[in-house]
């Protein structure tokens, strides 16, 4: 049903958005908390919270920093994770690229994994209409308020919670009820035993390597499984042309 | 190490996600996905939360040996069942930090 006025296709956008939304407040938290809890300043936490607005590369470089990485381990992890907003930009992209600079550079910087999740089937589905940027800007905005709001909660949480109560445990905690959900395929089980295991070998490697070592080896292992299971249901024309021409 | 170096980590992690949100919003039309990597970063998340997971729970002081006694791994079986069942990371969380300090306290 496409909306009437922006107003009203920002509203909704919004709206939609709410349970999302209540859903990574939890996140939010314990991410606040966990930088108050291995000793980062309120203002790094926040700085930090704002520079990269993705939970998870925030988890990660914090428990980089306790490992006491390299930066450049640091920077080059963060950027691995964040490599699935290349799939959404390229999928949201026709939607948004006709927009002024003034728009799109401010809306990228927003985009996240709840409101690609809300947009892309509608715009594709083209049931927006005309507003389907205002649309997207209503998730968009209503998300980066939450998100922001709960980890600012966290670190004021964060300074009184002791240490004894091994909350550093809740990165990796936090990391699997991300995880358990993405196994929705033989491969994907397979990406992520040989990537844990892997990573668990490599742990001697300087510089955290064994992180980046397992990862790589994962997708590989993925990309592999995946192969091969095509190649048993696809048998009859294993024409290697075809192949292609259905991936 | 310097006071700014956290600081230039940030900001360089911050522009790089950036650039990455941004790249086929800005330079739609003229890039385009080669289909292998697309489908490669289908298992990105399963991989990288797995090769964080495994080494933070199994090995939580990384010089050490590995250990079957470490109260996180039945903490971690746990929580993971409970994010299977559930999908939920609140309930996830709260199993998980339940089941650990109940296996600090009473002494695995």
């Amino acid at each position: 049903m496409p909306y009437p006025s922006a107003t009203q296709a920002f509203r909704q956008g919004a709206h939609s958005v709410l349970p999302l939304t209540s859903g990574v407040v939890p996140f939010g938290l314990i991410t606040g908390v966990t930088a108050i809890g291995m000793g980062l300043s309120p203002a790094d936490a926040i700085g930090m919270t704002l520079l990269f607005y993705s939970g998870s590369a925030q988890m990660v470089v914090m428990q980089l920093m306790q490992n006491s990485a390299l930066p450049v381990t640091m920077v080059v992890t963060a950027l691995v994770i964040n490599l699935r907003f290349l799939m959404y930009s390229a999928s949201l992209a026709p939607h948004l690229g006709h927009m002024p600079r003034r728009h799109k550079w401010p809306m990228a910087y927003l985009l996240s994994d709840q409101s690609f999740a809300l947009c892309s089937l509608k715009m594709a589905s083209g049931e927006l209409g005309r507003f389907a940027f205002h649309y997207y800007a209503g998730t968009a905005i209503t998300m980066w308020f939450g998100w922001n709001l709960s980890v600012l909660a966290g670190i004021y949480l964060g300074a009184g919670i002791p240490e004894d109560w091994s909350l550093g445990f809740a990165i990796p905690l936090s990391f699997l009820a991300l995880l358990i959900p993405s196994l929705r395929s033989p491969a994907t089980i397979g990406a992520a035993l040989t990537g844990g295991v892997l990573a668990v070998l490599a742990v001697d490697l300087p510089y955290n390597l064994g992180l980046l070592a397992g990862a790589l080896g994962g997708i590989i292992a993925g990309l592999l499984l995946e192969r091969l299971q095509k190649g048993r249901t696809v048998q009859p024309v294993a024409d290697e042309n075809r192949e292609q021409e259905a991936s | 190490m310097s006071e700014m170096t956290p600081w230039m980590t940030f900001l360089l992690i911050g522009l790089g996600t950036f650039a990455v949100r941004l790249s086929f919003i800005e330079f739609y039309a003229v890039l385009r996905i080669p289909p292998l990597f697309r489908r490669a970063l289908a298992y990105v998340p399963a991989s990288v939360l797995a090769a964080l997971v495994l080494p933070a729970v199994v090995l939580p002081d990384r010089q050490a040996d590995f250990d079957w006694l470490n109260p996180q791994i039945p903490a971690a079986i746990l929580a993971g069942l409970v994010a299977w069942r559930t999908r939920s990371t609140l309930l996830t969380l709260g199993v998980g930090m339940g089941a650990l300090w109940a296996l600090k306290h009473w002494g695995l």
